[in-house]
C-alpha cells in the first residue's frame, strides 16, 4: 500500500464525504470526519518523509503514461503544503463538534461535515496533481464547497459574502482556464512537467505571453493579493468560526503554491520573472497590501475583520518573500506558509471560543475577558506576538528569514519598510489586548465562563506549536529548504 | 447578437429565455465542430436546467432589473484590457482548424490511433473521459456532489405540514387547467426514461454517457414534479434516498478505482477488472459511467426539488397573509411552467 | 491571417460581453447570466481549438481517417457540469439573499450592510 500514499491522501476524504450523508448523527459523523482526517495528517506525514528520503514521487493514475493520463508528483513542497493542510484541518475540526452546536442548526450538521471534507479534497487535490486541467476541477470542488461553508454563518451577511466570494472566485477560476487553454493550444499537453519541456520552444509567442497574464491574475484572485482582496474580510467575518480558521490557514496558502508551481517548474524562472516585471510589481503591490491591510485592521471593530485584514497583510509578506526570486526569499515564503496557518488558525480558533461564550466578535464586548477567559485570551496574545514576529515565536523566524533575504537582495528600502510594517500589526494587537485586559468587565453581562476543554486543546495545541516551531526550527527550516531549493532545481 | 440583447434587457424573464437561446446556438455551434458530445451536454444544460433553475430562483427574486447604472466606465476599461489582452494571445496562435497544430500533432494522436486496442471503445471521447483521464471526471462528478450538498445546505427545509385541504384544491385547479398536456406526458415520461437509459449505455458507441443520461433522466422526473406537484413527486421520490442516490454514485466511482488499488495497480487502472484487458476497461467504464448517471441525476432531482420547495413553503407564507394574492402568483407562474415544459421537450428531441 | 483567426476573435467577443455583464451589472442574477455567457464562451474556445479542417467528430468508424482533437472535448464536457454547479449554487445564494434582505439588486443590499454596520 505504500506506493499509494499519496492517492489515498485525496481519495480516503472523497469517500468520506458522500459516507457522511449515512451516517447522520452528528456527534458519528464528527467523529468518523475527525478520523479521515487524521487518516490523512499522519499520511502526509509518511509521505513528506518518504519524498525527503527518496525524492520524487510520481504516480500514474489509471496506469496510463504521463501526458496522455494524470499523474500525481509529489515533492517537497507538495509534501509540506499537504502536510499543513491536513495537520490543521484535523486539529480545526476537533472543536467542530462544540462550535456548531451553537452556530449552526442541527439539520446543517452532516452537510458541514460532508462540505468540509469535500474542501480539504479539492486543496488535497490541488497540491497533489501534475495535471494542469486536473487543478482547475479540484480547484472548483474547494472552491464550491468553501462558498456553501461560508454561507452557512448565521449572519445574513455570511450570504452576501459568499456571494461575492463565488462571483470573484469563478472569474478567477475562469480566467485560469483561459489560461490551460491557450498553455494548451500551443503545446497540446496538459502535463505540468511536459508543459515545461515544450514551453521552451514557444515562450517567444503572444499566446504565452497572454497565458502567463491570465494565469498570474486568475491566481491572484484566489490569492486575495491587494488590490485582488475585496472578497476576503466578510467572507472570513461572517463565516462559522471553524470555516474561518480552516479556511485562514489553508486556502490562500493553495493558492500561493499555485503561484509558485506555475511560475518556477511550469513557466520556469528565466521565463516568469523577465517577461513581466513581476519582481518590481509583487513586491509594490505585497508593500502597499501589507500598509493599507494593516491600517485598515487598526480601525475594525469586529475582531474576526481585525484578523481577515491582518491575513490580507500576511500575503503581502508572502508575496515579497516570493518575489525577490533567490533561494532564501522563496525558503522565507515557504517558512511563513508554514507558520502563518499556525498562527491564525489559532487565532480564528479562540475567536471561535469567544463566539461559542458570549455569541459575539465585536471589539466592545471583549471588555474584562482577559480575566473572565483567561486560557483564550491568553492564546489571543501568544498567537498575536506570533503575527507581530516576536522572538520565541514562529512569527520572527519567517520575519527573519524574510529580512535576511531582503538584505541579501541589496533591498534596504524594503527592509525598513517590512519592520513599519510589523509596527502596525502591534497597533491592532495591542487594541485587543487593551480591551480585554485593562478594561473593566460589560457593566450588566453574566460572568463568562472559561472556554470548553473541546477548544481549548485545540487551541493550546497550535499555540504550543507557534512556540515550539519559533524555538526548534530544525523541521521547519530543513523542509522549506528543501522545497526551494528544489525549485530552484538546486541538489542539496 | 443574443448576447447584446441580454446586455440591454431588464426583463429578466427575457434574459433567461435568451440565455436558452444562447446555450442552444452554442450547442448547435458545437455540433458544427464536430464535437457531438460537448453539443449534446450544452443543449441539456445551457438551455434546460440552468434555464428552468434560473426561472426557479426568478419567481422568488422578482423578474425586473432594476434601472440604474454604476460604473460602467471602470468595467468597460476592465473588459477592453482583458479583451486586448486575448486578441494580442490570438495574434501567434495557429490557424482555426489547421491540422499542423500543436494540439493535433502531440498527446491527441494517441488517443485517435492506439484507443480502439487500448481501451476498445468507439467513442474517443469516452475512452479519454472515462479512462485516460477518468480522475477528471471523478473530480467533476465530486464537483456535482459538492453543488448538491452546497445547495441542500442553503435552501433545504425541515419537513412541513401542510393543509391537506388546501394541497387538494390546488391540485383540482391544475388538473383541470392542463389535462391534454398531463395526459400526453405521463405517456412521454416513460418513454423519456428509456431515452436516458439507452443514452446511458450508448456512450461506447454514440455521443452520451452518464453525465447527459442522469441530466435527461432527471428531466423526467422533473417533468413529472411539475405536472403532479412537488408533493407527490417527493412521495414517490423520497428525498434522503435520493441523497444516499446521489452519494452511492460517488461512491460506485470511487471504489472503482479501489478495487484496482487492490489488485495491485493503480488507482483507476481498469485492466485488471476482468481477465482480458479490454473486458477489463469495458466494465470500468460502464460502472463508473453508472456512478455518474446516479450521482448527475440525483443531484438535479435535490436541486430542482429544493428550489421548488422553497418557493412553495415562501408562498404558504404569503397565504397567511393574503389568499387572493397567491393565487395570482400562482397562476403566473404555471404559465411558466408550461413554457419551461417546452423547453425541455425541445431539448430531448434535440438530444434524439 | 485575418481569416485564420476570426474565429477567435469573435469568441473573445462574447467572452468579453458575458465579462461586462458580470462587473458591471448589479443585479444579481444578471451577474450571474453574465458569468455563463462567459463560460460558454470559453467552452467554444477550446473546441475551436480542438477542431480540424475536414475532419470528423471523434467516434471511430470506417473509412474515416481525420478526426478533431478528443482532448478539448472531454475537458469542456468536465468544464460544462462544473460551470452548471456553480450556477446552481450561485442561484441558491441569490435566492437566500433575496429572503433575508429583500432585494437583489448590489447597490441596496450594500447600503443594508452599511446601516448595521452603523449599528453595532
Amino acid at each position: 500500500m505504500l506506493a499509494h500514499l499519496s492517492i489515498l491522501q485525496v481519495v480516503v476524504p472523497l469517500m468520506a464525504a458522500p459516507l457522511c450523508l449515512f451516517l447522520n448523527r452528528s456527534k458519528l459523523v464528527w467523529l468518523f470526519a475527525l478520523l479521515v482526517c487524521a487518516f490523512t495528517f499522519v499520511n502526509s506525514i509518511f509521505l513528506l518523509q518518504q519524498v525527503m528520503s527518496s525524492g520524487t514521487i510520481i504516480y500514474q493514475l489509471g496506469g496510463w503514461d504521463a501526458p496522455w493520463g494524470i499523474e500525481y508528483r509529489i515533492d517537497e513542497l507538495n509534501a509540506l503544503l499537504l502536510l499543513i493542510i491536513s495537520a490543521v484541518g484535523t486539529i480545526v475540526l476537533f472543536a467542530a463538534h462544540t462550535s456548531i452546536q451553537k452556530e449552526l442548526p442541527e439539520s446543517r450538521h452532516t452537510l458541514f461535515y460532508s462540505l468540509y471534507l469535500l474542501s480539504i479534497t479539492g486543496m488535497f487535490g490541488i497540491v497533489s496533481t501534475g495535471d494542469v486541467f486536473n487543478v482547475f476541477v479540484f480547484l472548483e470542488i474547494s472552491s464550491l464547497s468553501g462558498y456553501a461553508l461560508i454561507a452557512l454563518g448565521k449572519d445574513r451577511r455570511a450570504l452576501w459574502a459568499a456571494y461575492q466570494y463565488l462571483i470573484m472566485g469563478t472569474i478567477g477560476a475562469t480566467f485560469i482556464l483561459i489560461g490551460i487553454g491557450l498553455l494548451y493550444q500551443m503545446t497540446g499537453t496538459l502535463n505540468m512537467a511536459d508543459l515545461a519541456n515544450r514551453l521552451a520552444e514557444v515562450n517567444q509567442t503572444r499566446t504565452v505571453f497572454a497565458a502567463f497574464t491570465f494565469l498570474i491574475v486568475g491566481i491572484c484572485l484566489k490569492l486575495a493579493l491587494f488590490p485582488l482582496h475585496l472578497w476576503l474580510p466578510n467572507a472570513y467575518a461572517y463565516a462559522p468560526s471553524i470555516v474561518t480558521a480552516f479556511l485562514a490557514a489553508t486556502a490562500t496558502k493553495v493558492a500561493v503554491y499555485l503561484l509558485i508551481r506555475f511560475t518556477y517548474t511550469v513557466f520556469g524562472i528565466e521565463f516568469s520573472f523577465s517577461i513581466l516585471p513581476l519582481q518590481n510589481l509583487f513586491i509594490i503591490l505585497g508593500l502597499v497590501g501589507i500598509f493599507a491591510a494593516s491600517t485598515a485592521a487598526i480601525y475594525k471593530t469586529n475582531v474576526k475583520h481585525i484578523f481577515a485584514y491582518s491575513s490580507i497583510a500576511q500575503v503581502g509578506y508572502m508575496i515579497i518573500g516570493y518575489a525577490i526570486n533567490t533561494t532564501t526569499g522563496l525558503m522565507a515564503t515557504l517558512l511563513h506558509l508554514f507558520n502563518h496557518a499556525l498562527m491564525k488558525s489559532a487565532l480564528f480558533l479562540a475567536l471561535g471560543a469567544v463566539m461559542y461564550r458570549i455569541g459575539s466578535v465585536q471589539l466592545s464586548q471583549f471588555q474584562g475577558l482577559g480575566r473572565q477567559m483567561p486560557l483564550t485570551m491568553a492564546a489571543i496574545v501568544i498567537g498575536g506576538l506570533s503575527l507581530i514576529g516576536v522572538p520565541l515565536t514562529v512569527g520572527f523566524i519567517s520575519k527573519w528569514y524574510l529580512l535576511l533575504a531582503v538584505i541579501e537582495a541589496g533591498m534596504w528600502p524594503v527592509a525598513v519598510l517590512l519592520l513599519l510594517g510589523s509596527l502596525l500589526a502591534v497597533l491592532y494587537v495591542w487594541r485587543i489586548v487593551e480591551t480585554a485586559y485593562f478594561k473593566p468587565p460589560l457593566p450588566g453581562r453574566e460572568a463568562v465562563q472559561e472556554a470548553p476543554w473541546t477548544f481549548l486543546a485545540p487551541i493550546w495545541i497550535l499555540v504550543l506549536a507557534n512556540i515550539y516551531f519559533g524555538i526548534d526550527t530544525r523541521l521547519s527550516v530543513q523542509v522549506a529548504q528543501a522545497a526551494s531549493q528544489s525549485l530552484f532545481g538546486i541538489n542539496p | 447578437m443574443i448576447a447584446i440583447a441580454i446586455v440591454r434587457t431588464k426583463d429578466l424573464l427575457a434574459v433567461v429565455m435568451l440565455t436558452g437561446i444562447y446555450g442552444l446556438l452554442s450547442a448547435s455551434f458545437f455540433v458544427v465542430l464536430d464535437a457531438v458530445d460537448v453539443a449534446f451536454t450544452e443543449a441539456a444544460v445551457g438551455a434546460g436546467i440552468s434555464g428552468l433553475l434560473m426561472l426557479a430562483a426568478i419567481t422568488m427574486t422578482g423578474r425586473t432589473e432594476a434601472p440604474k447604472r454604476h460604473k460602467p466606465l471602470l468595467a468597460l476599461l476592465v473588459v477592453f484590457v482583458t479583451g486586448g489582452m486575448l486578441i494580442y494571445g490570438t495574434l501567434d496562435m495557429p490557424y482555426f482548424g489547421s491540422f499542423e497544430a500543436p494540439v493535433h500533432q502531440h498527446v491527441a494522436p494517441r488517443y485517435i490511433n492506439d484507443s480502439m486496442q487500448e481501451v476498445g471503445v468507439p467513442n474517443i471521447v469516452t475512452s479519454v473521459l472515462a479512462s485516460y483521464r477518468a480522475f477528471d471526471t471523478l473530480g467533476e462528478v465530486a464537483v456535482i456532489f459538492t453543488a448538491g450538498i452546497g445547495v441542500l445546505s442553503l435552501l433545504s427545509l425541515p419537513q412541513r405540514r401542510r393543509s391537506y385541504r388546501l394541497d387538494e384544491s390546488k391540485k383540482e385547479l391544475m388538473h383541470e387547467q392542463h389535462m391534454v398536456v398531463r395526459i400526453v406526458s405521463k405517456t412521454l415520461i416513460p418513454f423519456i426514461l428509456l431515452f436516458a437509459l439507452y443514452v446511458q449505455f450508448h456512450g461506447d458507441f454514440g455521443p452520451g454517457g452518464g453525465f447527459q443520461a442522469g441530466v435527461i433522466f432527471a428531466a423526467a422526473i422533473i417533468l413529472y414534479a411539475m405536472l403532479f406537484g412537488l408533493d407527490t413527486a417527493k412521495r414517490v421520490f423520497n428525498q434522503t434516498l435520493i441523497q444516499l442516490i446521489a452519494a452511492i454514485g460517488l461512491l460506485l466511482y470511487a471504489s472503482v478505482g479501489v478495487v484496482s488499488l487492490f489488485s495491485g495497480v493503480n488507482y483507476l487502472d481498469y485492466n485488471v477488472l476482468a481477465d482480458d484487458p479490454v473486458a477489463g476497461q469495458h466494465l470500468g467504464i460502464l460502472l463508473i459511467e453508472l456512478g455518474v448517471g446516479c450521482t448527475v441525476a440525483a443531484v438535479m432531482i435535490i436541486i430542482f426539488f429544493n428550489f421548488v420547495g422553497r418557493r412553495e413553503a415562501q408562498q404558504d407564507a404569503n397565504e397567511q397573509n393574503s389568499t387572493e394574492l397567491n393565487n395570482s402568483h400562482e397562476l403566473k407562474s404555471t404559465e411558466l411552467k408550461s413554457t419551461e415544459l417546452n423547453n425541455t421537450k425541445q431539448n430531448n428531441r434535440e438530444g434524439e | 491571417m485575418v481569416l485564420g483567426l476570426y474565429n477567435y476573435w469573435i469568441v473573445v467577443l462574447l467572452m468579453m460581453i458575458g465579462f461586462y455583464i458580470v462587473i458591471a451589472h448589479g443585479n444579481l442574477i444578471k451577474k450571474l447570466v453574465g458569468l455563463t455567457i462567459f463560460q460558454t464562451s470559453v467552452f467554444i474556445f477550446y473546441i475551436s481549438m480542438g477542431n480540424v479542417e475536414n475532419g470528423s467528430a471523434p467516434i471511430l468508424a470506417e473509412g474515416l481517417s481525420r478526426y478533431s482533437n478528443p482532448l478539448p472535448h472531454v475537458l469542456i464536457l468536465t468544464a460544462i457540469v462544473v460551470g452548471i454547479a456553480t450556477t446552481a449554487l450561485g442561484l441558491a445564494l441569490v435566492v437566500r439573499i433575496k429572503e433575508s434582505y429583500g432585494s437583489i439588486e448590489e447597490d441596496e443590499i450594500q447600503i443594508q450592510d452599511q446601516l448595521t454596520e452603523d449599528k453595532t
